[in-house]
């Protein structure tokens, strides 16, 4: 019965970051592939750490790592991205759409 | 000042660290516990003089009714990612939005940036030099004025009453 659990929290994490790569991939231009990384990732990712927790739990010792990776996680995935954008923005990297103006470079 | 507030100038901080310690360890163990109360206390100490500002947190239980609400928008943001990224690529629609910002609080402004870039098809980008704008990134946005509307009262504002700025 656990195991079948633990499966399906690993089929559908594994699912989402496949999603994300996917995006990765068929997204038109830099901006919208940024959207990949910080959000279908995260869920799958979710779901790999919660299928951890409920198979080492039942191993023995509780385990609570997880919740520090998805806390880091959180904290960082955030911040990556906006750097990623603010620097292509700076770039002024090629969209489908037109770019805001950038504070940072004068003219 | 009292003695309680000099030796714990960051007590949420501090008990933060003292959890993420035995979480990383794993443990209970007395000796893991002092040793994550002696982090707690010299940690917020030796990094005092990098804290901006001092922001409290006004309400606590509000705090964790806004982290449920987050995580529960993280995972339905994720499916509604997914369709959209396996959905036929011409329907999308996506946008820069210049987001007028209430807070005025650079770790407010943080927190919501935070916010933003994890929950349905929004990414934070930039801050403008002035902190009256962010620059959102909209994966899929059919109504920029809607799409602020949201932002404002379901994450900007219970921010703003959490740490009451």
């Amino acid at each position: 019965m656990l195991d079948i659990i633990i499966s399906i929290f690993l089929i559908l994490g594994a699912g989402f970051a496949l999603v994300g790569s996917i995006g990765l991939l068929r997204l038109p231009d830099f901006y919208t592939r940024l959207h990949g990384p910080t959000k279908a990732t995260t869920l799958g990712l979710g779901g790999l750490l919660i299928a951890s927790m409920i198979y080492f739990s039942s191993r023995g010792d509780v385990s609570l790592h997880e919740l520090l990776v998805t806390l880091f996680l959180f904290m960082t995935a955030p911040v990556s991205a906006h750097l990623l954008a603010k620097a292509a923005l700076h770039l002024r990297v090629r969209s489908e759409i037109d770019l805001p103006r950038d504070e940072q470079s004068k003219p | 000042m009292s003695i309680i507030k000099r030796l714990l100038p960051h007590p949420i901080f501090s008990l933060v660290l003292l959890l993420v310690w035995l979480l990383l360890n794993n443990t209970l163990s007395a000796g893991h516990i002092l040793l994550a109360s002696i982090l707690a206390l010299v940690l917020p100490w030796a990094t005092a003089g990098f804290w901006a500002d001092r922001l409290h947190l006004h309400k606590p239980g509000l705090a964790l009714r806004f982290l449920l609400l987050v995580l529960w928008d993280i995972t339905v943001a994720n499916i509604h990612v997914a369709k959209l990224i396996l959905g036929p690529r011409r329907k999308l629609r996506p946008a820069f939005v210049d987001y007028p910002l209430a807070l005025d609080n650079d770790f407010a402004i943080t927190v919501l940036a935070a916010t933003i870039s994890l929950t349905p098809g929004t990414v934070s980008i930039d801050v403008s030099s002035d902190h009256r704008t962010l620059l959102v990134h909209g994966l899929d946005v059919d109504d920029e004025e809607a799409l602020i509307a949201e932002i404002k009262s379901r994450y900007e504002a219970p921010i703003k009453e959490i740490f009451g700025c």
